[in-house]
């Protein structure tokens, strides 16, 4: 008697545990991490109109940010990231941009006026799932030359750490 | 055997619980507002509502529910939103104010809205500001603003409250 209520406790317990698990799930798109993962690849065209592929750019070691022009720390970490590119991507930095603004437009405006110098995409619902939900920015993805991810940011980071992480990625082979 | 196969229960019911412990203790994390510049910054502290406080009142039957209208980017909404929420328009547009204006003009003035964006940290977001002024201006006496100190997904989806898509 001891043991069928026992498990039946257990069983309960473990159903009620389940089903807290499964109402958290429903939104972790937005929690689950995917750093030391294989980064997701993509084909988009860039504001260019040409191809961007992600998995062209294996060998390198890849920054990608979520930006919008509506995003103030956005605009306050991508001239840095401009800078990034100029010092770094000889030794195989690729800064790739992907705009989560709604009208293609802006980003262009915005590309122009900051002078970015590395590629630029329009993000959608779709890539957003691909990495993990873009629900706030900025948020960026540091892929490492296998394209696995190695740090994930968001929101007001601090550059300065982000640029000793880069700078240990881009030493490592 | 009895006595092991008592032992593996208790485990499981042990994990389980311990399971469920940490679940909620994650959901219960609060966020206070900060002081500093920014267009958010400059709405009243009392017409802000908490996460948790606006996810009780939605959950709670039989209450009036608010008017939701999210005031940030369309693809973010597309991503992910509170249920029932409505997408009004960015704020920091003039075309979104426009919308904001259209989506409400038709309401009585004192229905009950809560604005919310999400976007990007709370006193950088550029839309609630406006948008809150702009349903001031036109009269609105009961509109609260929900507190998201970093985004929606950090202080929303991440604590398990409901979200629904648009695709």
């Amino acid at each position: 008697m001891r043991l069928f209520a026992l498990r039946w406790f257990a069983l309960t317990v473990l159903f009620l545990a389940v089903c807290h698990t499964a109402s958290v799930a429903q939104s972790a798109f937005a929690t689950a991490t995917l750093v030391h993962k294989k980064a997701p690849e993509f084909v988009r065209p860039d504001l260019e109109h040409k191809r961007l592929d992600l998995k062209t750019y294996r060998g390198k070691v890849v920054l990608l940010n979520f930006w919008a022009t509506w995003c103030a720390p956005c605009q306050v970490e991508m001239p840095t990231f401009v800078a990034w590119q100029n010092k770094y991507g000889q030794h195989g930095l690729q800064v790739i941009g992907i705009s989560m603004d709604d009208d293609p437009a802006l980003a262009r405006g915005a590309s122009d006026k900051l002078k970015l110098n590395y590629p630029v995409a329009m993000g959608d619902v779709k890539l957003g799932d691909l990495y993990g939900g873009v629900l706030g920015l900025p948020m960026t993805f540091l892929i490492d030359r296998h394209g696995k991810i190695q740090a994930k940011y968001q929101g007001e980071t601090d550059l300065d750490k982000m640029e000793i992480h880069l700078q240990s990625v881009l030493s490592s082979r | 055997m009895k006595s092991t196969r008592i032992h593996q229960l208790a485990l499981t019911a042990g994990m389980a619980t311990l399971a469920l412990l940490f679940g909620s203790l994650q959901c219960q994390a609060q966020y206070i507002p900060t002081s500093g510049t920014g267009s958010a910054l400059s709405i009243p502290q009392a017409q802000l509502i908490q996460p948790d406080a606006l996810n009780h009142l939605l959950q709670t039957k039989g209450t009036e529910k608010p008017l939701l209208l999210q005031v940030g980017s369309h693809l973010l909404f597309d991503e992910a939103h509170i249920p029932g929420s409505v997408y009004a328009g960015a704020g920091s547009q003039p075309t979104g104010l426009q919308q904001l204006q259209s989506t409400v003009a038709t309401l009585s003035k004192k229905k009950a809205i809560v604005l919310y964006c999400g976007c990007c940290p709370w006193n950088r977001c550029p839309n609630l500001g406006p948008a809150f002024k702009q349903l001031h201006d036109m009269g609105f006496t009961n509109v609260k603003v929900l507190y998201l100190a970093d985004n929606l997904g950090t202080d929303w989806v991440a604590k398990g409250y409901p979200v629904e898509r648009s695709h």
